[in-house]
């Protein structure tokens, strides 16, 4: 999805774990996909680097549909469907 | 025939059941050391498995067990040597030390601020959320007794039991990831 896309979704969850360190963004994403239905979207924000890389590989495994990253000044934004 | 076949199927049965055992979303974990770093590695890996909805049981053992005394409570009926054992080691997550550049405390207490800067969560934040997330907590008996630890004197973990050997080879065998740190 392009950064357009992403930016009008309107997801049914935000899970902000901006300020955590790893794994605070793996564990807020895991608790925040537990409050959504299949096919709902969830948005996490993150100011960790890491986090980048680890939530996209997190929902290979769990097979949500990984829909992409927005980054804004200080954090990212990372989008994805639940399964 | 129809019984060569039956009996291939039975075999067949009995080795995917074999298998199977193997294939747990499972992590088993030996928590060896009792040193912060490595003990903060362990719950890093340990709650992080747990997002990703594997089952995680930790073994702690050794020194590892340091980590989960409750410097408000105290064991009974501890000898003398027990006692010592109990003066001299750690009393709690909070009072671990760092394996490397500790320097008389003065290293544990930077990384700890550190930590705290990089707003990495403590020791004990860590061991409340691996609680929450349902980490499970098995600590080694023998290693217990050697030490004059007693169950009382642990932090109040859901579930945490006192086991053997035999535990952790039962859990492991059928976990996908097996660690000792």
């Amino acid at each position: 999805m392009t950064t357009e896309e992403l930016r009008n979704l309107k997801p049914n969850t935000i899970v902000d774990a901006r300020g955590t360190a790893c794994p605070g963004p793996l564990l807020a994403a895991k608790k925040g996909i537990g409050e959504i239905n299949s096919g709902e979207i969830m948005e996490i924000y993150s100011s960790d680097e890491g986090t980048k890389n680890d939530i996209p590989k997190w929902c290979q495994k769990m097979t949500h549909e990984f829909l992409g990253i927005v980054e804004e000044d200080s954090y990212s934004r990372l989008f994805l469907k639940k399964a | 025939m129809n019984i060569e076949l039956e009996k291939q199927f039975q075999e067949l049965q009995e080795r995917v059941k074999k298998l199977e055992i193997g294939t747990k979303d499972q992590l088993s974990m030996v928590v060896f050391s009792g040193d912060l770093d490595k003990i903060l590695a362990a719950l890093i890996i340990a709650t992080g498995a747990a997002a990703y909805d594997m089952k995680v049981k930790l073994f702690f053992t050794f020194w590892g067990i340091t980590a989960l005394r409750d410097p408000k409570k105290k064991g009974k009926g501890k000898n003398l040597i027990e006692e010592m054992f109990g003066m001299m080691l750690p009393k709690g997550a909070g009072k671990v030390k760092l394996s490397k550049m500790n320097m008389g405390g003065m290293g544990t207490a930077m990384i700890k601020g550190i930590m705290k800067k990089h707003k990495v969560a403590s020791l004990k934040e860590m061991l409340k959320t691996a609680g929450e997330i349902g980490v499970e907590i098995n600590i080694c008996e023998m290693s217990m007794n050697l030490m004059g630890f007693k169950k009382e004197e642990m932090i109040d973990y859901p579930g945490v039991t006192i086991c053997g050997v035999a535990t952790f080879l039962s859990d492991a065998q059928e976990s996908k990831i097996q660690l000792f740190i």
